[in-house]
């Protein structure tokens, strides 16, 4: 009390701190990482406005029939993507039939069933896969796969014909030694592959969200009797919807752009096929790797309009994943 | 009297009883039905019949002396580890496969000490390799690496140390590009330095493509790993009068180096196993280019793809080869990514803590000296 009494009543006018950024080397600083996060910006812009550029010649040769003529015949002016395009769609499809299923089975083993010393082993093993090139899933599903599990497609011709999209033409049903090649270099077998390839990106996501479900209601739900799977139904996977559906976006979205290994196992037809266990498929990026070669100048500018088509396509998937993923790290997911 | 720790796994003696007996049920039963009644065939057809009648018979087993609720819980957990066992299994058989199917070429030493230039499409594995491959590879992924670690890593502490709409909007379409399809990568550098600027296909420009590609996945990881320093290192740099490079540099980036070393190998291993930027910007060739400014260079994805799709066995042999050195090359990337990855960011390998500690201690030196000889006029 004595001090506060023995101080001065007028304070001293002190001069107000500078709290503005420091000159000099942090000003260069500062604007060098602006400047690197201007060069990405503008390279991931400049993407979309140079296949716009050199598209432009084959887009105002075909107008709207870009997008409903079936064959590609850019010479003689005849070309459109409505077969690839309907072939990408019919590819991602499949793929994510069997993506989503296998990793939310996957994802929820590792975070919910695996024993804690496993973790982080098979959490790296999801991680490697992930990494595994495209084309070595190419290889295995148009060297192995498509040869030795032809009684999968024919298994399901036989007994679900009656669906329009598993009709086989060519395959007689009741014709026990019928050829099985009909079934080969499909869209089926694309789309296995390609979603055996998504599957780890979709997986870890899907694994990041259920693992960030809050302990204190498990615990809570536990409490209240509930069995393990009881638990995950209520907790984990409500919590864990918003990453559940953004990671298959993402997964979504690589299917739909994956070129090489679509283009090692599809034969390619130039007309929509819309019967997904017969031969024949095709898909846009699976486009333009055949026609690269060959194509001419206006055949090229046709596959840069082809490219745009895709590129437009996966940036839509691509952010309202991201923008989905976001909701869900916001903790929003909480109280469905 | 010794207390004796409480078993607290939710697993009874019961319980594994009943999975052995609904599992020996199960095959007995697909057993019969396949070799005695119907007319099944195949591995496929066998396993996934097996597994139905298992969960129907486990079902109700369980049945007998549980509730619904349990019944579910079974059932559910049964599932889900078939469906992971299932998964895990597939992804270590489509590994495997190319070493399996590769050994044949493999064996060979000159499969990676020769290229193709002198040899045809008959010859056997004892002419010929992928010396142009690796070499194509290997020129393309430093040339990716030279203008992505130094741009990707500046992009990411900028997305960091800097705040407000720009950063958002950056951050929005990094995020957005990191699916970019990699043949869309490939036509815009072709687009780009190849009809504008006038390159001719070449290593230079398969390098640039996948830089592209790589960008958005080394930025977007490296942006996360530099969000978990602590901020309070950060502003503990900053009250200390450093700068905002200085703590950028001295304090950021070497907390984080584990896990930029981690997002820059990864994005490295996605790199390298892309196949369709380099088909369209580099074109394939049967001989060693060393040079990546001028014609076309071939790399291991594209080589894999070449060779598989020849009709002869010796050319799908050498692309079963290719593919179990990418494969390989792959797997050091990622092994050394995890051991890299092992620590959390702020947390210092004993090589670095002792260098550390060295330079306090000179610190201290030098303060205390500084000190006396203020003290001593």
């Amino acid at each position: 009390m004595t001090q506060l009494d023995a101080a001065p009543a007028v304070v001293p006018a002190v001069t107000r701190r500078k709290v503005a950024p420091p000159g000099g080397a942090d000003r260069v600083f500062r604007i060098g990482i602006r400047a690197a996060g201007l060069i990405v910006l503008a390279i991931m812009i400049t993407v979309g406005f140079f296949l716009l550029q050199n598209g432009t010649t084959a887009l105002s040769t075909a107008g709207w029939r870009f997008l409903t003529t079936q064959t590609w015949q850019p010479d003689s002016g005849n070309f459109g993507i409505a077969a690839v395009l309907v072939g990408t769609i019919l590819i991602a499809t499949v793929a994510l039939c069997v993506a989503f299923p296998l990793a939310l089975g996957v994802a929820l083993y590792i975070s919910e069933y695996a024993q804690p010393r496993w973790k982080r082993f098979l959490v790296s093993l999801v991680d490697l896969m992930a990494a595994v090139p495209s084309v070595v899933y190419g290889l295995f599903g148009a060297v192995y796969l498509q040869w030795n599990a032809l009684d999968v497609p024919r298994w399901i011709a036989v007994h679900f014909s009656w669906l329009p999209p598993l009709r086989v033409d060519g395959f007689d049903p009741n014709d026990p030694l019928g050829s099985n090649t009909v079934f080969a270099s499909s869209t089926f077998f694309a789309g296995v592959i390609v979603g055996m390839m998504v599957m780890p990106i979709t997986c870890s996501v899907m694994r990041e969200a259920f693992s960030q479900a809050p302990q204190g209601e498990r615990e809570g739900a536990y409490a209240l009797g509930a069995t393990r799977w009881g638990m995950i139904r209520s907790v984990v996977l409500p919590f864990g919807r918003s990453g559940m559906i953004g990671g298959t976006m993402l997964g979504l979205g690589r299917a739909l752009g994956e070129t090489i290994a679509v283009y090692m196992i599809i034969a390619p037809v130039f007309a929509i096929q819309p019967h997904i266990l017969s031969s024949g498929a095709n898909s846009v990026s699976a486009l333009i790797a055949q026609q690269w070669g060959a194509a001419s100048p206006f055949g090229l500018s046709a596959l840069m309009a082809a490219g745009l088509a895709l590129f437009t396509l996966t940036l839509v998937v691509n952010f309202g994943a991201s923008a989905v993923i976001a909701r869900s790290r916001s903790g929003q997911g909480s109280d469905a | 009297m010794t207390e004796i720790r409480r078993n607290t796994s939710d697993a009874r003696r019961a319980d594994r009883m009943v999975q052995f007996g609904a599992w020996a049920a199960a095959m007995a039963m697909t057993g019969l039905l396949f070799h005695q009644l119907a007319p099944f065939g195949g591995v496929v057809g066998f396993l996934l019949i097996d597994w139905v009648i298992f969960l129907c018979l486990y079902g109700l087993l369980v049945s007998f002396d549980n509730d619904r609720q349990a019944v579910k819980d079974r059932l559910a957990a049964a599932v889900i580890r078939g469906i992971a066992v299932n998964a895990f299994i597939a992804l270590i058989v489509i590994v495997g496969f190319p070493f399996v199917k590769g050994i044949g070429a493999l064996r060979h030493v000159n499969f990676l000490t020769e290229d193709m230039a002198a040899a045809g499409p008959l010859d056997p594995l004892t002419q010929g390799g992928i010396l142009h491959a690796v070499v194509g590879t290997l020129e393309q992924i430093s040339i990716a690496l030279a203008i992505t670690v130094p741009l990707g890593l500046t992009c990411a502490v900028f997305l960091n140390e800097t705040r407000g709409a720009f950063t958002r909007f950056v951050r929005t379409i990094v995020d957005a590009m990191t699916a970019l399809p990699s043949i869309v990568s490939g036509l815009f550098v072709y687009a780009f330095l190849i009809l504008l600027v006038g390159l001719e296909k070449s290593g230079l420009a398969a390098g640039c493509a996948i830089s592209v590609m790589m960008l958005p996945i080394v930025i977007r990881a490296a942006d996360v790993v530099i969000r978990l320093v602590p901020s309070s290192l950060r502003e503990a740099s900053l009250a200390l009068g450093a700068g905002q490079l200085r703590t950028a540099w001295h304090v950021v980036l070497p907390s984080a180096r584990s896990g930029l070393m981690t997002a820059v190998l990864l994005g490295t291993a996605r790199g390298i196993g892309e196949t369709s930027p380099v088909l369209i910007t580099a074109g394939v060739t049967a001989y060693v280019n060393a040079n990546p400014t001028t014609g076309p260079q071939i790399s291991l994805p594209l080589a894999t793809f070449t060779f598989v799709t020849s009709p002869e066995e010796t050319m799908k042999a050498r692309g079963f080869g290719s593919a179990a050195v990418l494969m390989i090359l792959v797997l050091v990337l990622f092994l050394i990514a995890r051991l890299a990855a092992g620590r959390p960011a702020g947390e210092q390998s004993r090589g670095r803590r002792v260098r550390a500690h060295r330079a306090s201690m000179r610190d201290r030196e030098r303060f205390i000296a500084r000190i006396k000889e203020e003290e001593q006029p």
